[in-house]
């Protein structure tokens, strides 16, 4: 069992060139086998912060900590980044080492994740909903204690992201990683965290830490679910800039007009 | 279905074309001069001929050796340099000025001055030859380290996998076509450069004997190597260029 505390401090992260930073003043911490939600307008700096976590930006004034040194991280990134010239099954085996079982195992992580027959398949001659399931078994395959996903659902099909939601949910019932997910939609973090951290328009910023009190399993399309959403909103006047345009629907372009 | 159909038309396409060529050397041969053009089935015999009493193959086999050697040579400084300078700005600045002047210089030059240098020499063959092609496969391999894919990169770091299997198999891939296009120019810029410098300054080789028979005016003699070296030249496409090419190249279909 995984049992890995995540605490991260940013005081100040800002590329090269750039007007103004991408993120300030951020700090949270994430309990061992949590799901946090980071929810934010695009702009926002989710995916950077993502990055900061993962260890793949180190050009930020802050500290990101893990309560073990040898936590392993696994990630799955807004497109699936498999490699084309690995299969499907190579694909996975990647990240596993020199596994003498590796193939097997790389066998079994796709069969978990809902995959059955493409093992000898190049990546693309399968859907995007069937590369994410790919990119899904290898950030699982390392038995990660630190799950970080960066818009896993982005740009599914309604049923193709329903059932993927609920794979990764029975996976981490299973594994009980420590999880970072970050949306752009209330709903998808309302149906999956424990807790969601908004993030203010960029400089990204901590808007509001809330936790969801729903029992899972959840219904994305269940009333207690829309009505906490409401109330939310309602409650957060402030959350608007960010959650305008889950709302109404509105692009990024007409929401700041 | 298709692939196999289009791979033996193409078969077909490219034999149809050598023997077209085949047979407008016998008409243009059989209407001149047979002295300065002699006839297809004259230096088929001629090749026969040399085969049978083993000095082609000898020569043909030294230039073989030679051409090996300097193209393994060319392509491990080469792509080692060339993924340098795509990599980070600071050498690629450092080496470009010496890189066009490398792209530039003559190759008579580079084998003149490494025979004085090297000695005549078999060492000082193959690096003049090297010399001459090193910078061509750091152009290419350059151009494939720029346009690297760092999403995948990134993978191999998130995933903490080993330097060796990052290269292997995240890294390389990626450049595989440019070092293949690396390859190919190169193999055909090291046969032209290798008999140059056999020419000047070897005793043995396909080169050397090609001007021995320049100065008897031995225009057979001259065609049937030159048929033998584009016979090599072919089976080394077919049987060895091609198949890794299709098998590095297969998850793109």
């Amino acid at each position: 069992m995984a049992d890995v505390r995540l605490f991260v401090t940013i005081r100040r992260k800002q590329y090269a060139g750039a007007a103004k930073p991408a993120l300030e003043q951020l700090a949270f911490t994430a309990a061992a086998g949590e799901i946090v939600a980071l929810v934010g307008p695009s702009g926002s700096g989710k995916s950077t912060l993502l990055n900061i976590v993962a260890g793949l930006d180190r050009d930020v004034n802050g500290e990101v900590q893990f309560d073990r040194p040898d936590a392993r991280i696994g990630m799955m990134f807004q497109t699936s980044r498999l490699m084309p010239w690995l299969t499907v099954a190579d694909n996975v085996r990647l990240v596993l080492g020199r596994d003498a079982d590796g193939a097997a195992r790389a066998r079994q992580l796709l069969r978990d994740v809902g995959l059955d027959d493409v093992d000898d398949a190049f990546p693309r001659q399968l859907s995007g909903g069937m590369q994410r399931r790919v990119a899904l078994a290898r950030a699982i395959a390392v038995r990660p204690d630190l799950l970080l996903l960066d818009e896993p659902l982005v740009s599914l099909d309604a049923p193709t992201a329903a059932r993927l939601r609920q794979t990764l949910l029975a996976l981490w019932l299973q594994l009980k990683p420590t999880v970072l997910y970050v949306t752009h939609e209330l709903r998808e973090a309302l149906a999956v965290a424990d807790r969601i951290l908004f993030l203010s328009r960029g400089p990204g910023r901590l808007l509001v830490d809330f936790t969801v009190e729903l029992p899972r399993p959840r219904d994305p399309g269940a009333p207690a679910l829309a009505a906490m959403h409401d109330r939310l909103l309602r409650a957060h006047p402030d959350l608007l800039d960010g959650s305008a345009t889950l709302t109404s629907g509105l692009t990024d372009g007409e929401a700041t007009a | 279905m298709t692939a196999t159909r289009s791979i033996s038309v193409d078969a077909w396409m490219r034999g149809l074309s050598l023997l077209g060529a085949l047979a407008a050397w016998q008409i243009v041969a059989s209407l001149g001069d047979q002295s300065l053009l002699p006839t297809p089935a004259t230096v088929l015999a001629s090749m026969g001929h040399y085969l049978a009493n083993g000095e082609l193959l000898y020569h043909l086999g030294i230039t073989l050796a030679r051409v090996t050697a300097s193209f393994l040579l060319a392509m491990a400084i080469g792509t080692t340099l060339g993924i340098l300078m795509g990599r980070s700005r600071w050498v690629d600045t450092a080496l470009d000025g010496i890189l066009i002047l490398g792209l530039n210089i003559p190759a008579l030059v580079v084998a003149v001055l490494c025979y004085i240098w090297f000695g005549l020499g078999d060492v000082a063959a193959v690096i003049a030859v090297a010399l001459n092609k090193i910078p061509t496969v750091v152009v290419t391999v350059r151009e494939g380290a720029r346009a690297v894919d760092h999403g995948l990169l990134d993978v191999a770091t998130v995933f903490k996998l080993s330097r060796i299997r990052t290269l292997l198999r995240v890294y390389l891939p990626q450049l595989y076509p440019y070092l293949m296009g690396a390859a190919r120019s190169g193999l055909a810029l090291v046969w032209k450069i290798v008999l140059v410098v056999e020419l000047i300054g070897r005793s043995n080789g396909i080169g050397f004997q090609i001007g021995t028979y320049f100065q008897f005016f031995d225009i057979t003699s001259i065609l049937a190597y030159t048929l033998a070296f584009a016979c090599t030249v072919v089976i080394i496409e077919e049987a060895g260029l091609r198949p890794i090419d299709r098998r590095l190249t297969r998850w793109r279909t």
